[in-house]
């Protein structure tokens, strides 16, 4: 199975102070990646890093063998982010903000109803995401990463805010995306168990 | 950076959709500029007095003074709520080439708050009896003109983003580019009024029209990039 994500040798700074040094890893299709770390440890701003919105201060991430930042539009292509702030209009309504995610990237062509049945959303389709419960908002952001084609998957948290239901539903979800080929690095400060061949990285 | 067309086409509707969407949805944002416009051109009339002469040459100044600052006004608001709510960084991530965002977000900033503007300028003229053939040119002059401010103001938009109350900075920013767009305004519709040529302060709101418009969504995009590090 060829490496779709590697990084090689990864330092980042926030402001004075050095998150990591030296970290490299290799991410191959149906892999998934955990960051571990207490708070503050810097795994937000390595998942923002790998997204791209910060510069590393040496190293670098290839997709493929193209290095990231030569051809970001094929790498944010590739990808899909769960940030910790879901990125939805509070003013517009859950169809009206998915419809425009649409119009971001491309479309794995799942149907749009079967998702938001599977994520239990489907009810809450036309009141606007203001009035929906921060859990909701997570499993509707769920519904942006399954309504995408992308193979990537960054989750920032992904646990936070759901109920048991949601959680298992975000394992399950995980699992079938791996399954199907996809990849995923994962920040949780909880232990998951999803598949077998999972790579951790523990930041101090 | 590449990127096939349609894609660009389909992210830049999408932004501008969305946000008219909002503003039906939030009418208010839309108003305080306009509002604003109105106020500084009727309360002025009232100051200055009654004599007619006065308000004739000063009409084209003040209006084009009070169109200014009401589009920098709304400015600061433009990637505000986006920064917050996080989904200027969803953005950021997405394929569409970003300047074709930020190019969408500077024509629905225009359509928003530039736009009226040129709008209600007829009606606003009347208060400084502004002669109708006047009026018109003072429309194409607002046309133009709002057209680089919008573009402008989104590089100064983008870049104070990050900060907090960063109104001040953003004029500061803008308005010394902005000083040429406010001067060959404000100077042709006095121009016509005198009833002297005024094809050369067209061409020139025009120009730097087109000249703001061919790099304003790539400075946007850097600066929005720099701001979100």
């Amino acid at each position: 199975m060829t490496t779709k994500l590697s990084a090689n040798d990864l330092t980042l700074f926030r402001g004075e102070r050095c998150l990591f040094r030296h970290l490299s890893f290799a991410l191959n299709q149906g892999e998934l990646l955990l960051l571990e770390g207490r708070n503050g440890t810097g795994k937000t701003s390595l998942m923002r890093a790998i997204a791209g919105l910060i510069s590393f201060e040496a190293g670098e991430i290839f997709w493929g063998d193209v290095p990231v930042l030569s051809d970001r539009q094929a790498f944010h292509g590739a990808l899909v982010w769960m940030a910790h702030r879901v990125g939805f209009k509070a003013d517009l309504t859950l169809v009206e903000n998915l419809r425009f995610e649409a119009n971001l990237r491309s479309q794995s062509g799942a149907d749009f109803d079967e998702v938001l049945h599977r994520l239990d959303i489907d009810r809450l389709k036309r009141l606007p995401i203001r009035s929906l419960s921060a859990g909701q908002q997570r499993r509707v952001a769920l519904a942006r990463m399954l309504l995408s084609g992308a193979p990537l998957w960054l989750m920032d948290e992904p646990f936070t805010n759901l109920d048991r239901e949601g959680r298992e539903l975000v394992v399950k979800l995980t699992s079938e995306h791996l399954d199907m080929g996809g990849m995923c690095i994962m920040a949780a400060h909880q232990d998951v168990e999803i598949g077998s061949n999972a790579q951790k990285i523990v930041l101090q | 950076m590449t990127g096939d067309a349609p894609a660009m086409l389909a992210g830049m509707l999408g932004v501008i959709r969305r946000d008219l969407l909002l503003a039906w949805k939030r009418p208010g944002d839309i108003l305080n500029p306009l509002f604003f416009f109105v106020m500084v051109a009727a309360l002025f009339p009232l100051a200055v007095g009654p004599s007619p002469e006065q308000l004739e040459f000063s009409g084209p100044a003040v209006l084009w003074v009070a169109a200014l600052l009401a589009m920098l006004l709304s400015l600061n608001s433009l990637f505000l709520s986006d920064f917050e709510d996080g989904s200027l960084d969803q953005m950021l991530v997405s394929p569409v080439p970003l300047p074709a965002l930020a190019l969408g977000k500077s024509i629905m900033h225009w359509l928003t708050s530039g736009l009226p503007l040129v709008l209600i300028s007829p009606v606003v003229a009347i208060t400084f009896r502004m002669p109708a053939s006047v009026t018109g040119f003072l429309m194409i002059t607002l046309l133009l003109g709002t057209i680089s401010l919008s573009l402008l103001g989104s590089i100064g938009a983008a870049l104070t983003v990050g900060l907090h109350r960063g109104t001040a900075l953003l004029s500061l920013l803008i308005l010394p580019l902005a000083m040429p767009v406010l001067i060959f305004g404000a100077r042709t519709v006095s121009l016509v009024a005198a009833g002297d040529g005024v094809a050369g302060g067209l061409y020139f709101l025009g120009a730097y029209a087109v000249l703001v418009l061919s790099f304003a969504p790539f400075a946007t995009a850097a600066a929005l990039r720099i701001s979100n590090e």
